[in-house]
């Protein structure tokens, strides 16, 4: 079953760079989707265009459709805030709101008007616990989420996503700065979360592509080449180009 | 490496340390002159006179406190007014405005900065002043709250200018990572962009609160000049005389060396501290997290 719908999606920057040509694809629910390819090729605008957050960025025309739970995300109607709140991102530099470890985590619920304290304390400990960080910060949520290291932050990104309860998260490159123990933990969480969550990945490697992907879909420069289930993609491509990227020939 | 460095680099060094150390020395020859000439009002003068509320130095009244309290009324009337609407402009132009009005109104402002503060005081007179007195219907229009007024008019594009570069240099991932957890727009402003420029907008609203404290011309000109203790709920709408005013109306008339000379001297210490606190205290708030900074520029 998709839970997204990319249908004939192509999008455009005010500078004339086509950073999406004609994707369709479907996102399956509760497996990790991985979308790999050099550098360019359109993985973190599709992902910015899942969510909306493209509106940010100097985007001059769009066309297609992506649906999110049957929800047309460009729809004029749809209300930016709760698709947000569908749709979770962790980005590739890990970006702590300017506030405490506990608030990282609960400020999301507060601005949806959540403020009962208890329920707060159980989502920060159980968020934490599901990214794998309660153990390194649970003396310390009131220090600043600064405070903590790359990997940390990381994760604090990830449980401060995972508080709002989402459907779908959005990992862009996410530990792409992060030292191998740090990867390691936050593939782990990634393999338990997909039970409750759908999950789109942009590894930061082939090698972390075939490690985590259910399925996978290789862009190159704005393009869908092709999309594979398993690991098929990585053992068997049928592009050659994609077998040439995936064998470590360009990229 | 370092006996090989040329001579012109040495001469800059220097040239940049005898200009750094120059400055710790001036600011300790005015504040050698200001003691010797300021200190002998506490012996001339007993210290229950001082502060006493009467201001009438021609009779030998040397009560400062009317003039003291007469600057903080009006400093923080204008603080009250600049610091929302300096931030407020900030907030536009860094976060609402598009892109060709922030080219507008970003230099607009550097230019406002640097207004004379005597045209600002024109303007009080010919224009706040009149139309004060006929909103409030006041006997005059010279009040505290016009000098509040047009002090936050000094200070406004001082905090605008600097608190919004501070929230520009916020970088977009901050934003975005609010907007991410489904803040609203508003909602990333307030939470996410505010705080993380927070220390660069302290300093702009002390900077810019500190400029209006030692302003002078502007509050001469239109709050009325009359020391008398603002201490009513009503304080706001009558005639104040701030220290910087009386300095300057009275020091031109003033024997050197006589009593009168003195207090005016003590009022310039007193002045003097409270910059140097103002001051102290934004480098503190600016310093304090050097660390942070770091990551948040990084
Ligand atoms: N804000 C932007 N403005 C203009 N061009 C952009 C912007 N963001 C990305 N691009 C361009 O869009 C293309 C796809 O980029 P991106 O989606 O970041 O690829 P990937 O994440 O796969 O590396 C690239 O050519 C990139 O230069
Ligand atoms: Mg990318």
């Amino acid at each position: 079953m998709n839970i997204i719908e990319v249908e004939h999606f192509s999008l455009s920057y005010s500078d004339g760079t086509e950073g999406l040509r004609d994707i369709t694809m479907g996102i399956p629910a509760n497996q990790i989707t991985v979308m790999l390819g050099p550098a360019g090729g359109g993985k973190s605008t599709l992902m910015r265009a899942i969510n909306r957050l493209n509106d940010l960025a100097d985007v001059i025309s769009m066309n297609g459709r992506i649906t999110v739970d049957g929800l047309d995300v460009n729809d004029p109607k749809t209300n930016l805030v709760e698709l947000r709140r569908k749709v979770g991102m962790v980005f590739a530099r890990p970006v702590p709101l300017p506030l405490s470890i506990r608030q990282n985590i609960t400020y999301g619920l507060e601005v949806a008007g959540v403020t009962d304290k208890t329920i707060l304390a159980e989502v920060v400990e159980k968020t934490l616990r599901d990214a794998v960080l309660w153990d390194e910060v649970y003396d310390r949520l009131n220090d600043p989420g600064v405070a903590l290291s790359g990997g940390q932050q990381q994760r604090l990104c990830i449980a401060r996503t995972l508080a709002l309860d989402p459907k779908v998260i959005l990992l862009d490159e996410p530990t792409s700065g992060l030292d191998p123990i740090s990867t390691a933990k936050i593939e782990d969480s990634l393999q338990m979360l997909k039970q409750r969550y759908t999950i789109v990945l942009a590894p930061h490697s082939v090698q972390q592509a075939s490690r985590t992907a259910d399925f996978a879909a290789f862009f190159l420069q704005g393009e869908l080449i092709e999309t594979a289930d398993g690991k098929d993609l990585f053992t068997r491509p049928k592009d050659k180009r994609t077998q040439d990227y995936v064998e470590g020939r360009f990229g | 490496m370092k006996e090989q460095t040329p001579l012109s680099e040495r001469i800059i060094t220097r040239s940049i340390q005898v200009a750094g150390y120059s400055s710790i020395v001036f600011v300790l020859l005015i504040l050698s002159f200001l003691i010797r000439e300021g200190a002998p009002a506490f012996f001339e003068v007993p210290l229950k006179e001082l502060t006493a509320i009467r201001w009438y130095p021609i009779e030998n009244y040397f009560g400062i406190l009317p003039l003291i309290l007469g600057s903080l009324i009006v400093t923080i009337g204008a603080a009250l007014i600049a610091i929302p609407a300096g931030v407020g402009t900030a907030i536009f132009i860094s976060e609402v405005a598009p892109q060709w009005l922030k080219e507008i109104l970003k230099p607009l402002v550097e230019v406002l900065a640097g207004f004379p503060s005597v045209m600002l005081g024109f303007l009080g007179i010919l224009i706040v002043s009149p139309s004060l007195r006929k909103l409030l219907e006041l006997p005059t229009g010279l009040t505290a709250l016009t000098g509040a007024l047009l002090l936050a008019g000094i200070a406004i594009p001082t905090i605008v200018s600097i608190s919004e570069d501070a929230m520009n240099t916020v970088p977009r991932s901050y934003r975005e990572a609010g907007w991410a957890v489904g803040a609203t727009r508003w909602q990333t402003i307030w939470g996410v962009t505010l705080p993380a420029a927070r220390s660069g907008v302290l300093m702009a609203i002390i900077l810019g609160v500190g400029r209006s404290i030692g302003e002078t011309m502007t509050v001469m000109m239109v709050t009325g000049n009359a020391p008398v203790l603002p201490l009513k709920w009503n304080s706001l709408f009558s005639p104040v005389r701030t220290m910087t005013a009386t300095i300057a109306s009275e020091m031109g008339e003033v024997a050197t060396g006589s009593t009168h000379y003195h207090v005016l001297f003590l009022i310039g210490i007193i002045l003097f501290l409270i910059s140097l606190a103002v001051n102290i205290t934004a480098s503190a708030i600016v310093l304090r997290h050097p660390k942070r900074a770091e990551r948040i520029l990084s």
